[in-house]
């Protein structure tokens, strides 16, 4: 799908028989969109949620409580999922961490969204959302979560809204009965901005909450760990921030040698060396069917490499979630920037967003663009 | 087609050599400009415009198609026909080609989107956006290389050398704007490089795939699905009209009392007494709803086919719009191209539900100029390129719908006998001075 879209929503069997039989009468359009007419919700092209309530968590951070238009397929406590939202007559898509746990009774989800300056998707969900809205639903991913069986003890250090795939593991520890000792570590550059301060505030039991106000009392340095948390090293770690805190720390536990402890979320493309020792090479970039060829360096990905060079590309979340941007390897092959690993085999297909070349690529993109503007290029 | 003869003497004042490069450089950045503000502000209102024009082109169709379940019955056939000819014309003219030009893909929905659409006509959308967006709108009018001029089969710009299966050409004619949609379906395929055996075969066998599937989906869904439909509901009903009414349930078997009598015909007993299958038969309750949803949604294809031709065939036809040989345009600039499209489009006038049925294709001259900027827009912009063609003394073709109808078919007539033309061309635009209204300035009683 050239376009960025919805999840498949789970239809029950009969439903699905009769729209498919349905279809020859709608022929080529789908009995969905005729049955979007009466209620937008029926639509069972992708799945779409409808929000239910808007609960404010600070003064720029809310929690959106959304009902799926078709049963919720369920997902795990750290997982995120993309939501797409129609602003200003265009559709955005951004990814944001569940913050409920699963299964809800009434089958609910929510998001929780702290508002970032300039931030469209954000800024809308915070101040202008209403009840009875409604937003398109992606697929549930990531791999940010709790192991099945988490016996040892565990340490949680986020930062900012980072913290939201922490509330949401905290939570299903408590489902579970699991949380029996927990330390976590919470940056936050002003004390009024933490998120879910009075659910995580009151005394749990087995949860030892530590505040840094990083305003205040500066960053949070790795080497702190040990007058913070004396036994870190006997414990799982859970680390979600912002990109120098995940690069700190990842770090400083290579350093101490023990990175298998340490989990990651990082939202951002992690632009790194992957532990592979040093960035790619790079190389030429040639796009199938387009006449022209772009440059770029290891660390660029081919998309941006791409559109600087003037080819109207598709795309959508720029961070390897989302698929859009798919391209077919015809030859060469990439180097992955968030791990650093290099692959390619001919006729794959490479997420360009987070891809750069590793030595000369040939891509056939999924769809091109034509626009019937002869010779001027797309701005 | 074969080769195009032409002696490459360039009529005088042909505004493509009247102007100096530096003009025409100047000219692209002002097209340009245009463009760019209109995509600056695209905003939610422009997303309202196409999703209720979407909302209401489908409660059209579905509303004509459940009229047309009664099409046995005239004044339904009559009120559904002219319904769903209408609900085709606005999908596929305002709807299907302006979303497969990528009008509306700044809008990221993936359901309204050139990638995605697919329209209620015979042809796959990937081989038409191949022969329309890129081929037609690329090489707009160029003799030769615009497989638009004339569609293969017809002569209609004196450039095309005469041969004399265009003696017939008036029969193509209107066997073209009868069957429009399969014309354009077959088109799409590039049936001179399959006749030249240039084409890739296995391109070919693809693209023929593809045009069966949707022909199978759309002689499916119009002349059986629906009319099955309306079979069905209506022999049900007849059923009903039987059992309740039928003169026969009135009988009185052997045996019965005259209440007991009653009863039974209140329930159903007429279908009962005597046979049911045979009297449905007989009131053909199956086969007359069957046959009147089919000759409707004939009738509805035909009135969208002929509609779409005369919209079309008034976009370049016209005698006012320039062509091109491939030597005229060899190294054209972007100021050039926006050139060529400006003189080779031909626009109608017309009110506003005029502009939407045809679907906006009446800003042909827009349309040709920016194919990507929602249709919308095309009116909005008008009275900028207007003003852009008076000051470079460049002409704005345009004129009103049976002149421009009538221009067309003359030329057909005269194209299918051999010899040149010099067709009027207009000279440059001069916008109408605006009739003063006094009084309109003065404010009436304070």
């Amino acid at each position: 799908m050239p376009v960025e879209s919805g999840a498949r929503p789970h239809v029950p069997g009969l439903q699905r028989r009769l729209l498919e039989a349905a279809k020859a009468l709608t022929f080529p359009l789908l009995p969905d969109d005729y049955l979007a007419l009466i209620n937008p919700m029926w639509s069972s092209r992708e799945l779409q949620g409808t929000i239910v309530e808007l609960r404010p968590e600070t003064s720029r951070a809310t929690t959106v409580v959304i009902r799926p238009s078709f049963r919720w397929p369920g997902h795990r406590a750290g997982q995120y999922v993309r939501i797409g939202v129609a602003h200003g007559g265009v559709r955005h898509w951004r990814a944001y961490t569940l913050t409920s746990d699963y299964p809800h009774p009434d089958g609910l989800i929510s998001i929780s969204v702290r508002r970032v300056d300039g931030g469209r998707v954000s800024s809308f969900l915070n101040d202008e959302a209403r009840p009875g809205m409604s937003v398109s639903l992606g697929e549930v991913e990531g791999t940010f979560c709790l192991p099945e069986s988490p016996e040892t003890p565990l340490l949680m250090i986020s930062a900012g809204s980072g913290v939201t795939p922490i509330f949401a593991m905290l939570r299903e520890l408590a489902r579970r009965g699991a949380r029996t000792d927990v330390v976590h570590i919470h940056c936050e550059h002003r004390a009024e901005d933490i998120m879910f301060g009075e659910l995580l505030g009151a005394r749990l039991s087995g949860y030892r909450r530590i505040d840094r106000i990083s305003g205040t009392e500066g960053r949070l340095a790795p080497a702190e760990l040990d007058a913070l948390c004396p036994d870190w090293r006997e414990r799982a770690s859970f680390l979600s921030g912002p990109p120098e805190m995940l690069k700190d720390f990842s770090g400083f536990y290579e350093a101490q040698s023990c990175r298998d402890r340490l989990a990651l979320e990082h939202f951002q493309p992690f632009i790194g060396d992957g532990g592979a020792g040093g960035l790619g090479q790079g190389g030429r970039i040639h796009f199938r069917g387009r006449d022209l060829s772009a440059e770029a360096d290891g660390h660029t990905p081919i998309l941006d490499a791409g559109e600087a060079a003037g080819a109207p590309l598709s795309y959508g979340c720029r961070m390897g979630i989302c698929h859009t941007c798919n391209c077919k390897l015809v030859s060469g092959r990439v180097r992955d920037l968030r791990t650093g690993q290099v692959h390619g085999e001919p006729g794959q297909m490479v997420r360009i967003c987070i891809s750069a070349p590793e030595g000369d690529v040939e891509l056939e993109e999924g769809h091109i663009v034509i626009d019937g503007t002869g010779p001027r290029s797309k701005a | 087609m074969s080769t195009i003869v032409y002696d490459g003497t360039l009529p005088d004042g042909h505004p493509l050599h009247r102007l100096t490069p530096e003009q025409l450089d100047a000219l692209g950045r002002e097209f340009q400009a245009v463009h760019d503000d209109v995509y600056a502000d695209l905003n939610d209102a422009d997303a309202q415009y196409i999703r209720r024009m979407i909302r209401i082109q489908r409660s059209l169709a579905a509303g004509s198609r459940a009229v047309l379940v009664a099409s046995r019955f005239w004044p339904a056939w009559v009120l559904g026909t002219a319904g769903l000819g209408v609900a085709k014309i606005l999908e596929n003219m305002e709807i299907g080609h302006n979303v497969m030009h990528g009008q509306w893909d700044w809008m990221n929905d993936p359901y309204i989107h050139s990638s995605t659409w697919d329209w209620d006509t015979a042809s796959p959308a990937s081989a038409w956006k191949h022969s329309h967006n890129y081929l037609h709108h690329t090489y707009t009018n160029i003799v030769g290389k615009d497989k638009d001029v004339g569609y293969e089969i017809l002569r209609v710009d004196d450039k095309q050398p005469w041969e004399p299966r265009f003696l017939a050409q008036p029969i193509y004619n209107a066997l073209l704007a009868l069957l429009f949609e399969w014309g354009v379906a077959v088109h799409d395929l590039d049936i001179e490089a399959v006749s030249e055996g240039t084409k890739d075969p296995e391109e070919l066998r693809q693209q023929g795939r593809e045009i069966v599937q949707k022909v199978l989906g759309q002689v499916l869904k119009d002349y059986f699905a629906w009319p099955a439909i309306s079979g069905v509901i209506m022999t049900l009903v007849e059923v009903g009209v039987i059992g309740l009414f039928d003169p026969a349930s009135q009988e009185v078997l052997p045996g019965e009392s005259r209440p007991r009598r009653r009863v039974l015909g209140r329930r159903g007993r007429g279908l009962r007494s005597g046979n049911v299958v045979a009297r449905l038969g007989r009131r053909r309750s199956f086969r007359e709803p069957f046959r009147s949803t089919m000759t409707a949604n004939i009738v509805a294809n035909l009135i969208r086919n002929v509609w779409a031709y005369a919209i079309i065939f008034c976009g370049h036809f016209p005698e006012q719009a320039w062509t091109f040989t491939e030597e005229e345009v060899a190294d054209e600039t972007q100021g050039g191209w926006y050139l060529r499209q400006l003189i080779g489009s031909v626009n109608i006038e017309g009110g506003p539900l005029f502009h939407i049925m045809s679907g906006n294709l009446s800003f042909q001259v827009e349309h040709h100029l920016y194919p990507d900027m929602p249709s919308s827009r095309y009116q909005q912009i008008a009275p900028r390129v207007r003003a852009i063609c008076e000051r470079y003394e460049l002409p704005y073709n345009t004129g009103p719908f049976l002149k421009q109808v009538w221009s067309v078919q003359k030329k057909i007539l005269r194209l299918a006998f051999p010899g040149r033309v010099d067709w009027p061309k207009p000279g440059p635009w001069r916008e109408p001075a605006v009739a003063e209204e006094p009084d309109a300035a003065l404010p009436a009683f304070p």
